[in-house]
């Protein structure tokens, strides 16, 4: 009885805590941008598909590149597609793929380097040193290579993505732990003769998991960044599927004329981008953690 | 001193040889080999014999990651398949252009960090940096290909001040190119001067913070004399190895921002090997870009255990 009214009590905290950060987010402006720009994102995300006014794929001669007007509120672009509708689900994919990305990138790369930071010694320094030789391929030729030769479906691509900008994470969870591995707790939870598997599930996460979920978040603003880069080089999305970084390459060479179909899918994307950004800030803010003076990895 | 020297390059040397390891096991482990993926359909009978000899397919991997490693050592990358002509041949302009877009970059986007960061720092959180702050946001965060695409779009095609597409060859000369890549400088320096700015920003707040400033205020230093002697030689030291990371990290964006301008440099070659299934000289391009970032890397320690006599006497940063 006793231990189930504990349990309860953690629980309210937790959604207290998360309402709380949530709240300290919103209280500057622009945490409250971030967010707001985030969450219309994803529920324009889930509903687009049922307000879309056309059909994403539809042909259409007599419809190319029509300038706004009241029934292509965005134009159309050179195959006479409707870019309103376009725009509005061209989130779809990224978001999808960019989540559950940061979500494996977050994990493998989280648990490699608390794992690290706790066993140091010989595994530590081998682990490390092929987590720098990947750093130090640039992401963008091992993401070219891997998509050329396994194909652009998002079974490659969400695995693929997972594991280039995890290994970053390693290093930043690795710092962490380093920075919690000598206080006293750590001593005496050893001392109680607690395994290594327990001292990271209840001393070792708790205390470094605001600082690995805040890279999660910036890491997921980046893979954002570097998918649709991937669609843009026509290494991601195929097409017909709609997709910001596709539509934005395929639009370019007709921008002299038609530039409506091309500011339409840089404002989707640049603001997905910036909202995440932002949020990603606010949230580091109210957890206390300072990013300014970290470069990119 | 000297030994932590030794033990930095040691490092960046075995970090080069588990790249070129990992490059030649992810060709080799990925589905199809150089030979196949290149010829595609027309993978069979005499075309598929002569290109395997060629390559030397037929001997077991690890006596061709040898030979192969012992040879770029000496700087030979072998052929390429689709131009079959040396790797070194096709790389050498690339190079050079790619260099010439870097340095320039780097030349204007470097001091302009500086300045701005400086600007933003001392006016924090008024106007000038409320305002530059917000700029710099935009600029990192925003993609390279949509920054470049939207420039084509005011400059070149609106305003039509520039040319929005670089037509040259890949051997152009050095003046041949210089008219050309305003837009791509542009594009490239806007990226990396924010990021720098930003750190700049954080490290000079930082400083001015400390004691040692607080100090020369009381003892009655000119403000302005205070900045330059006492804030910037300590605010800019940290910032050497940011600058690194950040030109390092822009290898992966100039590569867009090539293909955007159509820039003839390495990181179009990174897409054209890559579409013609080139493999050779895509293993080649890893070592490249690898060897770029780890140097880098390496020169922005060095510099700082250099410049930071605290360091000289502590274990080098890991």
């Amino acid at each position: 009885m006793e231990s189930n009214l504990i349990t309860e009590d953690k629980q309210k905290n937790k959604l207290e805590k998360v309402f709380e950060i949530l709240k300290t987010m919103a209280s500057r402006p622009s945490g409250l941008i971030g967010l707001s720009i985030v969450l219309f994102h994803i529920v324009l995300a889930l509903i687009s598909p049922y307000i879309a006014p056309y059909d994403y794929k539809a042909i259409s001669p007599n419809t190319m590149l029509l300038a706004p007007s009241a029934e292509h509120w965005f134009g159309t672009d050179s195959l006479g597609r409707d870019v309103f509708t376009r725009t509005i689900l061209g989130g779809r994919t990224a978001l999808t793929v960019t989540f559950f990305g940061s979500l494996i990138a977050l994990l493998w790369g989280g648990l490699l380097g608390i794992f690290c930071g706790l066993v140091g010694g010989k595994i530590d320094d081998v682990v490390m040193r092929v987590v720098d030789a990947f750093l130090s391929i640039p992401w963008i030729l091992a993401m070219l290579l891997i998509v050329s030769l396994l194909g652009t479906s998002t079974e490659v691509l969400i695995p693929a993505l997972g594991f280039f900008y995890g290994k970053g994470i390693v290093r930043v969870a690795r710092a962490a732990t380093h920075d919690v591995i000598a206080k006293d707790f750590i001593v005496s939870a050893r001392a109680r003769g607690h395994s290594n598997m327990s001292i990271i599930w209840n001393e070792i996460i708790p205390n470094v998991r605001d600082a690995i979920l805040v890279e999660g978040a910036m890491r997921w603003s980046w893979m954002l960044l570097g998918f649709s880069s991937l669609s843009f080089l026509g290494f991601g999305v195929s097409p017909p599927t709609p997709d910001w970084g596709l539509m934005i390459s395929n639009a370019r060479g007709l921008m002299s004329f038609a530039y409506w179909s091309v500011i339409a899918p840089i404002v989707g994307l640049s603001s997905l981008i910036i909202g995440i950004n932002l949020t990603a800030d606010a949230f580091a803010k109210a957890l206390g953690i300072d990013r300014s003076t970290k470069a990119p990895v | 001193m000297l030994l932590l020297i030794l033990k930095r390059i040691g490092l960046g040397l075995i970090t080069l040889f588990i790249v070129s390891l990992i490059t030649f096991v992810g060709v080799e482990v990925l589905p199809g080999d150089a030979c196949t993926t290149y010829l595609e359909r027309e993978a069979y009978g005499a075309a598929l014999d002569t290109c395997i000899k060629r390559l030397g397919l037929d001997v077991p991997a690890y006596e061709r990651y040898l030979d192969w490693a012992s040879n770029v050592i000496r700087g030979d990358f072998g052929y390429s398949l689709s131009g079959e002509m040396p790797i070194n041949e096709v790389l050498g302009p690339r190079v050079k252009n790619s260099l010439v877009l870097a340095s320039v970059s780097i030349l204007i986007g470097i001091p302009l960090a500086i300045v701005l960061g400086i600007i933003t720092a001392l006016w924090r959180d008024k106007l000038p940096d409320i305002m530059i702050s917000t700029i710099t946001i935009f600029s990192m965060t925003i993609p390279e290909f949509i920054s470049a695409t939207l420039l084509i779009l005011i400059v070149a095609i609106w305003l039509g001040w520039l040319p929005g597409i670089v037509i040259i060859p890949s051997d152009a000369t050095f003046y041949e190119l210089l008219s050309n890549i305003i837009l791509p400088v542009v594009a490239i320096s806007m990226i990396m001067t924010a990021h720098m700015a930003r750190m700049v920003r954080s490290s000079v707040i930082q400083v001015m913070a400390s004691d040692y400033v607080q100090m020369a205020i009381l003892k009655g230093v000119p403000y302005w004399k205070m900045v330059f002697r006492h804030v910037l030689p300590n605010a800019l030291l940290p910032a050497i190895n940011v600058v690194a990371l950040t030109i390092a990290w822009l290898l992966g964006g100039v590569v867009v921002t090539e293909v955007v301008f159509n820039y003839p440099g390495l990181g179009r070659l990174v897409i054209e090997s890559i579409s013609n299934r080139d493999l050779p000289v895509v293993q080649a391009l890893a070592i490249i870009l690898a060897s770029i970032y780890v140097g880098i890397n390496l020169i922005a320690d060095l510099m700082t255990l250099m410049l930071n006599p605290r360091l000289k006497s502590l274990q080098i940063r890991k």
